[in-house]
């Protein structure tokens, strides 16, 4: 009963003032109505779920003009490196080559592999290597890139970078079966790509 | 304090009496008393307050791992929140899509005493199911965690496709969900993925939310006939030999990315639901504890008042 009796007081609470120990901002609640109204008709009693559409901050349109700065969200599972920082440029490392992005760049879905990704800000650049994901450009200027694993350069070994690709190369040449040549060409990819990133 | 040895040393040789006594409450019950002695037992009262005093303090250490469990893991489920906006960003959010495979994908926990979250879970789950029926459709349950699998079971067993249980049993971490979302993608057939969670909003508030994962074909269907995912063909692809394949992965690491956050909300969620129920299965056995010592209060008392009117009213027949 005291359960239901907090629950019940903690809507309207929920509402009125800013919550102390909550860790959402209240973001502009957008409701994707149609899946509201056909909830609502074959379950009448109970509240629709949320969906991700209410917890997003919404994104500006796209602008009549080139804006002067990207705005890029660099995330990571288990941290956001950056989010929503106003950059000059980003290199990312697509499967086609390294691509480099500038506001006003065409909409882009971009596939990553290993490899140098830097950010330019001003003079300042920082570098970091990813393992692979998935990059975003929007058409306003906002750049999302996902990845999988990324680690600042200053934070690799080299000798280890060079044990690492000699085992690999090894693996590779007496891997017997599929799966294993496919996971040794993958250790061979990685660490001479790492290899590059140090170097290069 | 002699009379109470006096009882105690009676206790252990004669037989029971029946008191011709009024009971007072359904609590105190005739204990064996020498040859007339005559009192009320308040032993039974006092094991109730040792047992509700021993659950006291367990739910209270209970609240405290769990409090401890979720500053760990709150943590990390911030940090991952980053993680499906950009996919919400481009592909938008599409849960009235009209698709003829649905696979619903409930997230729960294996333990209970955790509050209502896995029972909200469960019904969003069945009405969506119900939702998403049609004629030519299908709808299947995919199922982490034991508490849903045990809901679930009892009446859509033959919906149930894959159920995976003891999740958290090593901490969670990106590769076990990703290797956990390569199995469901690889096992099931599917046009629209919907992961149904329990997002952690505060310690008190969880909020029961579904996300939903478009296959690739849907996903160029919905482009083609325009509408959230209009301007999804405005965009260049790099990499890759087709569109088709880039789709394909986008579509793997998107319900990998979500799945991962959706799992983490959900182990947060757990551990706050867990929290404010032992909370107040605390504050409801300290209640209850406040009672008892008052009956028992009184019941010691009323026993003492017995014997002293005894021992007056022998003492003054004698006398008289």
């Amino acid at each position: 009963m005291l359960r239901r009796a907090t629950g019940l007081l903690a809507r309207p609470i929920l509402s009125c003032r800013a919550r102390p120990f909550s860790t959402d901002l209240p973001a502009p609640q957008t409701t994707d109505s149609s899946f509201v109204e056909a909830w609502k008709k074959v379950i009448p009693n109970m509240e629709p779920p949320k969906t991700p559409l209410s917890f997003m901050q919404p994104r500006p349109p796209t602008p009549s003009s080139i804006p002067s700065k990207l705005t890029v969200s660099f995330v990571l599972p288990y941290a956001s490196e950056l989010s929503n920082k106003e950059v000059d440029m980003v290199i990312i490392p697509s499967t086609t080559g390294q691509m480099g992005v500038l506001p006003g760049h065409v909409s882009t879905i971009a596939e990553l592999k290993p490899g140098l990704l830097s950010v330019h800000e001003g003079n300042e650049v920082t570098k970091y290597f990813v393992s692979s994901g998935f990059a975003f450009i929007h058409a306003n200027s906002f750049a999302d890139i996902i990845a999988v694993e990324a680690v600042p350069l200053d934070q690799i070994d080299a000798s280890l970078v060079q044990k690492g690709l000699a085992e690999f190369t090894q693996k590779l040449s007496s891997a017997s079966t599929d799966l294993e040549k496919a996971e040794a060409q993958i250790g061979v990819d990685v660490h001479s790509a790492l290899n590059a990133a140090l170097t290069g | 304090m002699a009379m109470a040895a006096l009882r105690r040393e009676g206790r252990r040789f004669a037989a029971p009496l029946i008191s011709p006594q009024p009971i007072r409450s359904s609590l105190i019950a005739e204990e064996q008393a020498p040859l007339g002695v005559r009192s009320i037992s308040t032993q039974v009262v006092r094991n109730r307050m040792k047992s509700v005093k021993n659950i006291q303090k367990i739910t209270k250490a209970m609240k405290m791992v769990a409090a401890s469990k979720l500053r760990a893991i709150q943590t990390r489920a911030e940090n991952s929140r980053g993680l499906w906006q950009p996919f919400t960003a481009l592909l938008g959010d599409a849960p009235s899509v009209d698709v003829k495979k649905n696979v619903i994908v409930t997230i729960s926990s294996d333990k209970g005493l955790c509050g209502g979250i896995n029972s909200t879970s469960v019904k969003i789950s069945k009405a969506m199911h119900k939702l998403t029926a049609g004629p030519e459709k299908e709808t299947k349950y995919v199922i982490l965690g034991e508490k849903a699998k045990a809901q679930l079971i009892r009446d859509s067993k033959k919906d149930i496709e894959l159920s995976i249980t003891e999740l958290q049993k090593n901490p969670l971490n990106y590769t076990q969900v990703s290797v956990l979302a390569d199995d469901i993608l690889k096992n099931v057939e599917y046009d629209a993925l919907r992961i149904i969670f329990n997002k952690f909003h505060s310690v008190v508030s969880f909020l029961p939310t579904m996300s939903t994962v478009l296959s690739p074909e849907v996903v160029e269907r919905e482009a083609e006939s325009g509408g959230k995912l209009g301007d999804l063909d405005s965009y260049e692809i790099e990499g890759g030999e087709t569109k088709g394949e880039i789709l394909q992965n986008l579509a793997e690491f998107q319900f990998s990315c979500v799945l991962f956050n959706a799992v983490l909300e959900n182990a947060c969620s757990e551990q706050g639901a867990r929290m404010s129920a032992m909370d107040s299965s605390s504050r409801n056995a300290g209640e209850m504890l406040d009672r008892l010592t008052l009956t028992y209060n009184r019941t010691r008392q009323a026993s003492i008042t017995t014997e002293l009117i005894e021992i007056i009213s022998g003492a003054s027949a004698l006398e008289g």
